[in-house]
């Protein structure tokens, strides 16, 4: 019996805007289902509803029966009893799902008294016994740290062992962990399993990742503007797509085991709730769009052994058996000129040597003193060559936007060297930098706030156009605003006024203003949706080709960066552990960081999903104020555990300096016991090829 | 562009358009009206003490049988000058003071926050007690600096700590990655996000300036009778409202429509400027 049974699930915001308009389905003991969408398409909003969390003046109606028992319109006493004993829910940001003033244990203990009548040292005990078995080290004392003494990653394992502490039927868990790092993202989903087999819950895992869902669901829920427009099993959604939307977005996603070439990108952007298409949604985007589609909305049908599907078309694309490559148009993107001549013989346009940035790490609030250095940019060379995109990969805190920003602010660094286009920073005058500054631009990750709000667009991007004493100002907006794909009578307007993906074009044309050698991309597609983030990095590609540009790339997606890239660098607390060639690196990584790192990656692909083994890191980056003597990396390398006392001597002492590998051209890792392993498995029509 | 966009915006404003006709309506008022009237402003009719609007006096006459039309109007013309400078040059200053500290922190920050501090705990309405004497009497544009001076410090902190969490946003340091001098950012930059504040500000000083001075008129300087602004009718006015409210009813008419009317134009400069409007 399902534990879980919504019926035509509607949300009517104040206003009239309907942000979900009918989803029904059902969740089985012991079922992940996985409901994917990009941002607007409802999917938070649903069980936000189902828990009873929306705000009152938002109109719930349909059916949601849990256990067979109506939740809707159930008085809010009530519900509470529902909330966090039958149904719990796992947020995306767990810092706010804590109170800052009580310890972890406190609060996990008083979520088990709420609602099972046992005593308090019963309930402490408890916490810890359910701390422990999310894998939190020496659960005794940390449930007594208060919640910002966690890291983001143990957070969110204490936010699940609150979750479970009531051995809930259901879990919901809305986007659990977007906001981590991958190699934490692997323990914590890892935990999630663990947690599942134990309370044998269902689960509702809603997130825009395909490759979380890949991993984890049993069956998947498409949805697209306020509906669902596909549902089947994972097998089926992910290899026998039917409807063109979950066909673009799955063709769309770039792939740490993909090849290179342009990715397939979905044109336009998702409707806004309160002024959709009169027929089917997608209609405006779909490359497959009939006349008839705009007549009526396509229902959700059932279509074969156990799914639905929302698409007028479906039986001709299971017919012909169409995936998302052959309906989507896959744009051409020109080679590039440059990279025929040999990489050493092209000029270097930007060259780091030994480069190193510390912090002072203050205390007290009166008497300010220094208490140690943070070691945040350690020593880092790299160089890259004209016409080449270098990225620069690492989770939260290993140095890369501090590398970033030295490099952007084109001072003398602290120890080493900088060197933009054979001119070094510590020895340019003003007026060299400001004329440097014209060939070295930067695009941000978050395209809203790179650009000033109260700006019309078109001074946007003149104002390095002004501020470099151009002529012709307005010819030249309008001549990149077309560059980037956008109207230029788009020029008087605000930023606002566009879509993520277009304010990204609008922080790309701003880059290109000034005809740039070298530009430093920080995340620039991490915070678009996926279904747009294809089409920005074909812009990328191809701008890059077609104006000789190099890119310093940093990024933590792994995936796009195979995409990008030519060469890729990994940082691990402020230094480099691995650089080479994306195809060596990807391929045969030597670093056991990079082999973790790679291999804690979820693809969308529910078959490797399934067979993967995953390299699981223990505990959490330690800090840069105090690093590890000898290898950074020692305090969490699997490959150190099983390294024998001698050779673990070495790794302590000495510091490893990156070597070249004999096997690869351009190939190097900082470990004493550097040896390749293949870690992402190709997949199966990959090897047909 | 952006002067282009938001002028464009500003005149599509039914608030901003109405606040301009208004202001300038009253400016003639109090420039032309005066030629309109029967009775110049340092004439005294003695035949006429406190008497009630009438086909003669149209507003009738104060204690000393001034025409009370001719006199408003000569205040109004103080009013409206030491009003809008004062607030353009105290809000200008906290402004730039704010942002400038704000933004460049270190000794910057100390020096112009020592300053703002120095100005805030000295009592302004003792110095200017002490100063305007001195001043050469009649300049009143003298008068207008001395408001002016001690009443941008509190804003001027608000703008500070609002430029330093505006300092750290993207577009800023995109800017100063482009090359851009560091003055011109705060110009380009900062100040323009912080319009909201400064205009609520700015129209909030308007009617504070002209308030202001009365308070001070009535201790004997500023404005010194016999010459008038609309604070110091205001404030004699007002003694004898009930008795006589012609004398307080046409000054704190015309100051309430003056007020008014600048702050439909402030209302309308704001959503002109401020991109998530639409009006
Ligand atoms: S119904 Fe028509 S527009 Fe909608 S997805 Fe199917 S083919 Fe495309
Ligand atoms: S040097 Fe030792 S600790 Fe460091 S990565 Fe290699 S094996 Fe691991």
């Amino acid at each position: 019996m399902s534990i879980l049974e919504v019926k035509d699930l509607t949300v009517t915001f104040p206003g009239g805007v309907q942000a979900v308009r009918g989803v029904s389905y059902e969740v089985e003991r012991g079922e992940v289902l996985g409901i994917v969408g990009e941002s607007g398409s409802g999917k938070s909003v649903t069980s936000l509803a189902i828990m009873g969390l929306l705000q009152q003046n938002s109109v719930v109606s349909g059916s949601v029966k849990l256990h067979g028992q109506e939740l809707i319109g159930m008085k809010e006493d009530e519900l509470v009893k529902v909330r966090g004993k039958s149904i719990s829910m796992i947020f995306q940001d767990p810092l706010s799902a804590f109170t800052p003033v009580y310890t972890i244990g406190d609060q996990i203990a008083e979520a088990v008294r709420i609602h099972q009548k046992v005593n308090k040292d019963k309930a402490a005990k408890r916490a810890v016994e359910l701390l422990d078995l999310v894998g939190i080290p020496h659960p005794d004392v940390r449930a007594k740290a208060f919640p910002h003494e966690f890291s983001g990653g143990m957070r969110q394992r204490a936010m699940i062992a609150m979750a479970i502490a009531n051995d809930p039927d259901l879990l919901i868990c809305d986007e659990p962990t977007t906001a981590l790092d991958v190699t934490i993202q692997a323990q914590v989903l890892e935990v999630l399993k663990t947690a599942q087999q134990e309370t044998g819950a269902g689960i509702v895992m809603i997130t825009h990742d395909l490759g979380v869902i890949a991993g984890m669901a049993d069956r998947v829920l498409v949805m697209y503007a306020g509906k669902p427009v596909e549902q089947g099993s994972v097998d089926d959604i992910y290899y026998r797509p039917r409807m063109p939307y979950t066909m673009g977005l799955l063709a769309s996603i770039p792939r740490i085991d993909g090849e290179e070439g342009a990715l397939v990108p979905i044109e336009g952007n998702p409707p806004s709730p309160a002024s959709l298409p009169p027929g089917c949604p997608f209609a405006p985007r779909c490359p497959m769009k009939v006349d008839m589609c705009d007549e009526q909305e396509p229902p959700l049908v059932p279509s074969g052994a156990g799914r639905h599907v929302a698409c007028i078309r479906a039986q001709e694309i299971e017919h012909k058996g169409l995936t998302g490559a052959d309906v989507f148009p896959v744009p051409v993107i020109p080679p590039s000129d440059v990279v025929r001549v040999p990489r050493a013989e092209r000029p270097t346009v930007l060259e780091l040597d030994s480069m190193i940035r510390h912090y002072p790490l203050m205390k007290g609030a009166v008497f300010k003193r220094r208490v140690g250095t943070v070691h945040a940019v350690d020593g880092i060379s790299f160089d890259i060559a004209e016409g080449e995109t270098l990225a620069l990969v690492g989770e939260s805190g290993c140095g890369k936007t501090t590398t970033l920003q030295q490099i952007m602010q084109l001072a003398p660094p602290q120890g080493g060297r900088v060197v933009v286009l054979g001119k070094d920073s510590s020895t340019m005058d003003a007026a060299t930098r400001k004329a440097l500054r014209k060939d070295l631009q930067i695009v941000f990750q978050d395209p809203m706030a790179a650009l000033d709000p109260r700006m019309p667009v078109g001074d946007i991007i003149a104002e390095p156009l002004r501020a470099h004493g151009r002529k012709d100002v307005e010819a030249r907006v309008a001549e990149l605003l077309e560059l980037v794909g956008l109207a230029p009578e788009y020029a008087e307007r605000y930023p606002q006024q566009f879509s993520g993906g277009q304010r990204q074009r609008i922080g790309i044309a701003r880059a290109l203003a000034l005809e740039p050698k070298l530009i430093v991309l920080d995340e620039p597609v991490s915070a678009l949706d996926v279904s747009i983030q294809a089409g920005v990095i074909n812009l990328l590609e191809e701008l890059k080709n077609t104006l000789g540009l190099s890119y310093l790339f940093v990024a933590h997606d792994l995936a796009v960066v195979r995409h990008l890239a030519d060469r890729v660098a990994v940082m691990y607390l402020g230094k480099i552990a691995e650089i080479g060639t994306v195809q060596s690196v990807y391929d045969h990584p030597a670093h056991p960081y990079t082999q973790a790192l790679l291999s804690a990656i979820p693809l969308p692909d529910p078959e490797l999903e399934r067979n993967r083994k995953r390299i699981l890191l223990e505990g959490d980056l330690p800090s840069p104020a105090d690093p590890p003597s000898g290898c950074r990396f020692r305090t969490r390398c699997p490959k150190f555990a099983r390294l024998s006392a001698d050779e673990q001597r070495r790794c302590v002492d000495e510091e490893p300096s990156i070597a070249r590998l004999a096997s690869a051209v351009d190939h190097g890792a900082a470990c004493h016991y550097a040896e390749e392993v293949e870690v992402i498995t190709a997949s199966d029509d990959q090897e047909e090829k | 562009m952006r002067s282009k966009v938001v002028l464009r915006r500003l005149f599509r404003n039914n608030q901003a358009r109405y606040g301009f006709v208004a202001l300038v309506a009253l400016v003639l008022v109090a420039y032309v009206g005066p030629y309109i009237g029967k009775y110049d402003w340092t004439e005294k009719d003695f035949m006429a003490f406190l008497s009630a609007p009438s086909a003669d006096h149209w507003w009738g006459t104060t204690s000393i049988g001034q025409d009370l039309y001719a006199v408003t109007l000569r205040g109004m013309q103080k009013s409206i000058l030491i009003g809008l400078m004062v607030a353009l040059i105290s809000t200008g200053l906290a402004a730039i003071v704010g942002a400038f500290a704000g933004y460049f922190g270190g000794w910057v920050d100390r020096v112009l926050m020592w300053g703002v501090e120095l100005l805030l705990v000295l009592p302004s309405f003792l110095l200017i007690a002490i100063i305007s004497p001195r001043l050469k009497s009649g300049n009143w544009l003298w008068f207008v600096v001395l408001l002016a001076a001690f009443s941008w410090m509190i804003t001027s902190r608000v703008v500070r700590s609002m430029t330093m969490s505006l300092r750290e946003r993207e577009y800023v340091q995109a800017a100063l990655y482009m090359g851009i001098p560091r003055w011109k950012i705060i110009f380009r930059h900062i100040v323009p996000n912080m319009s909201s504040l400064l205009i609520i500000d700015a129209t909030l000083n308007v009617s504070s300036a002209i308030i202001g001075e009365a308070a001070l008129s009535f201790f004997g300087f500023g404005i010194q009778p016999p010459d008038v602004s609309l604070g110091t009718l205001i404030a004699t006015g007002s003694d004898n409202a009930t008795g006589y409210p012609w004398l307080f009813v046409f000054p704190a008419g015309l100051l309430v429509l003056l007020v008014l009317s600048v702050n439909l134009i402030g209302d309308g400069l704001r959503d002109a400027l401020d991109p998530g409007s639409n009006s």
